[in-house]
């Protein structure tokens, strides 16, 4: 389907403009809130943490500790003055543990000193009296027991136990999913400054200052209005900083009010590993009703997600795996549940992508699985699922798709990657049973952007236009290296028509532009980007009236171009027409918002239209494996992804490539692991594995889809990107599979745990070897 | 930092170009110096356990060239008489390098926090050569992680940065390491002969001897101990020293992995390999032959290796003079060593291959790159009538100890290291080993893939690709 949409070259918005900070990264002048200058008599903060996963926390006594050299206070739960709780959605999370300590690696209190080595060395030394507990550390356990943080969710559509039954043939099948920890490189931190009358100014390494500033508050026993969260630039946040820095920066206010000196808490690698949340690892379990040629009739998964000690986002990111099971596929009948499984874990949280990755990769099992027990080719059985391009076929959870491109998307990908070619290759050179097999596989992917919960799909951007032409710019998203700032500030260029540099980028701050939403769900530049598109649209309005007066033309004959404004062969400097239109009294300040319409969604019933729009994207992976050891690379890819018509290509490829590593490790090299006691043991780079440069896949095609506006209306038909590519690392996790399954007799679908270490590669291969043995 | 009357003394070093006299105890990181001592914020700590390369700096001791090192697990104690290069010394002129210049305009950052490492590690490399290929940009960047971006713009803009004209610059002059260096009640010692370090480990058995610091300064760095003495052995001249025979090699303790990188790598092209996936170009930089030894750690990659490879280690006391002992001997039990307390480790000596030898080491674990192993299995045999006449197999992450596979060995000798025998001998590590389960494997895993490796051995010597890597 071609979309009718003016392809229009634009003089700022559209091209590749480098990240804000460029400069400032290489040269390593940008400062991170740990590189501030610190004021006179700051003290330096570290968490005291549970050492144990469950117990009853009987005694805390910190006398020996604040006897340490440089040990200046120190807080629990006894000594907050407001609430103890900072439950992003549900109340009843505490910051400080109380009676009970539910994971290892709970905050119990913060310790503050002069140094920073003083206030870890003073941590340790803080005394507990903690009568261990049995820990509950396994899903399946707390399924069967019934303990769960939250009722169960569902999807449901049409008859499933109908579809089932009359289903010519049934494929069953269990995905063990595996969580992956943020690695950003910057730890959490946060840098409370006491003030006056209580205030307090807070700045915070985080995703949603505007969740700081309310959960400091309300930890304090103030209003909202007390408090003042400034966010110029994180060191990643991949959803890791959506709820997770209330902890960091409630328990420096806390210090800081209880000392009365700016305190910094900064987490040491380690306990940022150990006591913040991660992506849920889940177990999946399906029963899908086939048709001889593979169509889906009816489809049953059941999820059972790790919630940790605590709800947190664990449910709005289930909904995201329930509203991302069916993927690019029309599923007439379906029941899609996900459990909140509570375990004496550290609770999980946000992680780009936000639980669709792990619906996505449990239907895209699903589907390797029908290909394979059918012995079809899994491409030819994923077209024939595909959402009609015309049909507006409806999900599961009620939306029609719309304005559908997995068609163009994927058809294109298989010819730029050369994919019959190479699938006959991989077949002729695995049929000589070599030690290194090759596996190939495509994975489309359409994900849903716009915050499920329809409430925070809004934003809001502050302008102003000073008297020499120089623009101040603020809003609510927050920048964590994907480009955000940059992108706004292109969207403000643009309307204004002039230069880039005239644009200054400053820091989110909750006192500019409040009630904001986190820099999350892929949404910064589509929300705060058609924000501060409005601000700036009013003033420009504004400033063409004055100019029409000026020039005694009207309004339309008024054009802003190059730093200039026009009226016909007259023209004044951007500049000159600001210093006229602040002497004619009129506003040059601009508060813009925006709301995304179209959308709807019931909570209760898990349908409506949460979606403002889908983007669409495929990869094909190809992999070689070592049957004796179990290792595997990525030998090539090929990207393309769906950007609407960007706003920033080179940024945009950047969010692609990185996205695309950073799920390459989620399902390769990245592995959580728990002892039996629930310690978390891979907690630093020597054990938690991301990739490495080498690890890039050698040949790596990515691609933007070209000339596809997008059919919504949104800032300059742009689509947003931050998650969708990272889920189009599956297509590496289904080339291993294809590698393994060619280990194995056909018609046998692989047990590939993911992440496939070598490991687990391995387990897989004897899995199908033996079976393929029993069948002969 | 405390800071006791009684201190006395600085670090001296060349920062950026200028002298510095640093009042600060040893024992200091040198990250925490860089950053709160001399307020150089460019520097970032990432993990402080010398694994994102945030924290990457250059440093110059001695003669040699600006070497990429991690300022995390450093101590200031390793300062002393050198050249520190940090981010904020690259510009002049507040003009950027090539390299920085390459990445800004590359889209080679995003969140930034790992990019003035990135950039350090990229100048050391292109001081050492100016025309890298993508492999060697790997092996130089195994030690700096990215989370955002996906490596492939910084791959490309150290390419760029390749071909890009760099200024000389005049190599600034050293101050000279002192001998000894007291603050804060922490002292360090710096012995230039091997009697002079005998005589200090004789008199203070309690000492850290410190030699790269790249196993001990991830407990410094995460604040577990004080040292209060320190024995450094960097400047002891007989440890440093390298002596090339027809034979074999005696490598000084204080050889660093790179100076033997440069030694072995064209006689023994699989060690080399090895040794660009041990730790990462900035611990290789600083760790040293005898700290890997001496550290005793059951998953170090070096002492399997050279076990196989029959080398020896010569040990020094005052009391007792040197001995010489196989280097399998040295080890007893998990971190349990022949080193008695007043005892150093004074050289390795390792021989140099003979015709009819064959020898491979290859390396399990979940990232290719500057992980520790999950398995090392060494594997050298003498061949004499197309017959093992004699092997050596050895195994790193199997057992308490690095440690020889001696019934594995003994199924080996006298065939013809067909796949048949390498699978029987591959059967008969069940009686050489019975691993740990842990986060790099399970105990199943560690001893099928054991075996693995010895098929991959076989199957390697008769010519097949074997390794996905090589693809």
């Amino acid at each position: 389907m071609t979309i009718e949409i003016e392809t229009i070259q634009r003089s700022v918005v559209g091209h590749g403009l480098a990240h804000d900070s460029a400069v400032k990264h290489v040269s390593g002048d940008a400062a991170y809130i740990d590189d501030m200058t610190e004021m006179p008599g700051t003290l330096h903060a570290a968490l005291v943490i549970s050492p144990v996963a469950h117990g009853r926390l009987n005694a805390i006594d910190p006398a020996k500790a604040l006897a340490l050299p440089g040990v200046k206070g120190f807080v629990a739960a006894a000594d907050i003055p407001g609430h103890n709780d900072i439950g992003p959605i549900l109340h009843g999370e505490p910051l400080f543990a109380e009676e009970i300590v539910d994971y290892l690696g709970q905050p119990i209190g913060a310790i503050a000193a002069e140094t920073f080595e003083q206030a870890v060395k003073a941590a340790r030394a803080v005394g507990l009296d903690i009568d261990e507990l049995e820990p509950a550390l396994d899903v399946e356990a707390a399924h069967k027991a019934g303990s769960y943080v939250m009722p169960p969710q569902k999807v449901l559509e049409g008859d499933v136990d109908a579809a089932l039954a009359s289903a010519e043939k049934i494929v069953e099948g269990r995905l063990d999913i595996g969580g992956q920890d943020h690695f950003y490189l910057e730890t959490h931190i946060a840098y409370a400054i006491p003030g006056e009358d209580g205030d307090m100014v807070v700045h915070s390494s985080t995703q949603h200052p505007t969740e700081v500033q309310h959960h400091v508050a309300h930890v304090l026993g103030g209003l909202a209005n007390s408090v003042d969260v400034f966010t110029r630039r994180m060191g990643g946040g991949f959803g890791g900083k959506e709820s997770q820095p209330t902890i960091i920066a409630a328990a420096a206010a806390l210090l800081a009010r209880q000392t009365g000196k700016p305190v910094k808490l900064r987490l040491k690698r380690s306990t940022d590993m150990t006591a913040t949340g991660k992506r849920h690892d889940m177990v999946a379990t399906w029963k899908a009703g086939v048709d001889a040629n593979g169509r889906i009739r009816g489809l049953d998964i059941e999820y059972l997600a790790r919630a940790g000690n605590t709800p947190d986002l664990t449910g709005p990111v289930i909904t995201r795996t329930l509203t991302h099971s069916d993927n690019s596929y029309f599923i007439p009948a379906a029941r899609f549940v996900g459990h909140a499984c509570k375990t004496n874990t550290v609770s999980n949280t946000a992680f780009r992508g936000f639980g669709g990755p792990q619906g996505i990769i449990a239907i895209e099992a699903i589907m390797d699985s029908i290909a394979r027990e059918l012995q079809l080719d899994p491409n030819v059985v994923r077209a024939i699922n595909y959402y009609g391009p015309e049909t507006g076929e409806v999900t599961p959870y009620g939306q029609p798709v719309e304005h559908n491109r997995l068609i163009e998307v994927t058809e294109a990908l298989l010819a730029s990657s050369d994919w019959q070619r190479r699938r006959a290759e991989i077949d002729a050179h695995n049929a000589e049973d070599p030690l290194l097999r090759r596996g190939l596989a495509m994975v489309p992917i359409k994900f849903g952007i716009s915050f499920n919960l329809t409430s925070l799909n809004q934003a809001g951007a502050l302008v102003h236009v000073y008297q020499d032409g120089s623009v101040h710019l603020n809003h609510g998203g927050t920048e964590m290296g994907q480009g955000l700032f940059m992108k706004v500030a292109q969207v403000v260029a643009e309307v204004f028509q002039i230069d880039i540099d005239q644009v200054k980028i400053t820091a989110t701050t909750t006192g500019k532009v409040p009630n904001t939403s986190a820099t999350a769900a892929s949404t910064g530049s589509d929300l705060n980007g058609m924000a501060a598109y409005n601000a700036a649209t009013a003033i420009r309005g504004r400033m063409a009236s004055v100019a029409a007066e000026h020039f005694d033309v009207s309004v339309e004959q008024i054009v802003f171009r190059e730093s200039r404004v026009h009226a016909g062969n007259r023209s004044v400097s951007f500049g000159e027409l600001a210093k006229m239109t602040w002497a004619a009294r009129v506003q040059l300040s601009e508060a813009g918002y925006y709301a995304t319409p179209k959308i709807h969604w019931d909570p209760k019933t898990l349908k409506g239209r949460p979606f403002f729009y889908y983007t669409y994207g495929a990869a094909v992976a190809e992999v070689a494996i070592d049957t004796l050891t179990g290792e595997s690379r990525c030998l090539r890819a090929d990207l393309l992804q769906d950007c609407g018509a960007s706003l920033n290509p080179a940024i945009d490829l950047g969010q692609i490539e990185g996205a695309f590593i950073q799920g390459m490790g989620w399902l390769t090299c990245e592995e959580l692991w728990w002892d039996g006691k629930g310690r978390l043991r891979t907690i630093g780079p020597s054990t938690y594995k991301i990739p490495g440069s080498r690890d890039v896949p050698r040949e790596f095609n990515v691609h933007l889809l070209g000339n596809a506006p997008n059919a919504e209306e949104t800032v300059y038909r742009s689509k947003a990107v931050g998650e969708p590519p990272l889920m189009l690392a599956v297509s590496v996790w289904l080339a291993i599979r294809d590698a393994v399954a060619s280990c194995g007799a056909p018609g046998l679908a692989p047990q590939l745990i993911a992440p496939a270490t070598p490991e687990n590669i391995l387990a897989a291969i004897d899995d199908v070897r033996a079976r393929s043995g029993s069948l002969s | 930092m405390t800071t006791s009357p009684q201190s006395s003394g600085s670090i001296r070093f060349v920062l950026n170009g200028s002298p510095v006299d640093l009042p600060v105890r040893p024992d200091t990181t040198a990250l925490d110096a860089i950053r709160n001592h001399l307020g150089l914020k460019g520097t970032k700590e990432g993990c402080a356990e010398g694994d994102c390369g945030a924290c990457t700096v250059l440093l110059r001791r001695g003669d040699g060239p600006r070497m990429a090192a991690n300022a995390c697990i450093m101590t200031a104690a390793q300062l002393d008489g050198a050249e520190l290069t940090t981010v904020e010394g690259l510009k002049t002129d507040n003009v950027l390098t090539p390299v920085q210049e390459a990445m800004a305009s590359n889209g080679s950052s995003q969140c930034g926090f790992c990019t003035p490492g990135i950039v350090m590690a990229l100048t050391g490399l292109l001081e050492k050569t100016s025309d890298p290929d993508e492999e060697v940009i790997h092996d130089t960047l195994a030690g700096n992680l990215c989370r955002c971006t996906g490596y492939r713009p910084i791959v490309e803009a150290a390419k760029t940065a390749a071909k890009a004209d760099r200024p000389e610059q005049a190599a600034p002059e050293l101050p000279g390491c002192q001998p000894e260096i007291e603050f804060g009640g922490s002292v360090l010692h710096q012995p230039a002969t091997l009697d002079e370090f005998t005589d200090l480990r004789a008199q203070y058995h309690d000492a850290v001897i410190l030699a790269g610091g790249t196993d001990l300064g991830v407990a410094r760095a995460d604040y577990h101990s004080d040292w209060d003495r320190i024995i450094s052995t960097r400047h002891v001249r007989e440890l440093r020293m390298i002596e090339t025979g027809s034979d074999a090699w005696t490598f000084g303790a204080a050889v660093t992995w790179d100076e033997i990188l440069q030694a072995v790598g064209a006689d023994y092209p699989s060690l080399a390999v090895l040794i660009r996936r041990f730790g990462s170009t900035q611990i290789r930089a600083m760790g040293t032959v005898g700290g890997n030894i001496g550290t005793a750690s059951p998953i170090g990659d070096g002492p399997p290796a050279l076990i196989a490879l029959g080398a020896s280690i010569t040990l020094a006391s005052k009391a007792r003079g040197a001995r010489t002992l196989p280097l399998e001997d040295f080890f007893l039990d998990y971190r349990k060593t022949e080193l008695a307390d007043d005892e150093v480790i004074a050289a390795v000596t390792l021989p140099r291959p003979k015709d009819g030898e064959a020898f491979r080491v290859y390396k399990l674990s979940k990232r290719y790159d500057q992980d520790i192993s999950t398995v090392c299995g060494a594997f050298w045999v003498s061949m004499d009538d197309g017959k093992v006449a004699a092997c050596r197999l050895a195994f790193g992450g199997m057992a308490a100890i690095p440690k020889r596979a001696k019934a594995s060995e003994n199924k080996l000798l006298g065939t013809s290291l067909e796949s048949g025998s390498a699978t029987e001998a591959g059967q008969a590590l069940s009686e050489d080993f019975d691993p740990l389960s842990d986060w790099r494997g399970s105990a199943a895993y560690r001893s099928r893939s054991a075996a693995s490796l010895l098929q991959r051995f076989a199957r390697d010597l008769a010519g097949e690709t074997v390794e996905v890597m090589a693809l």
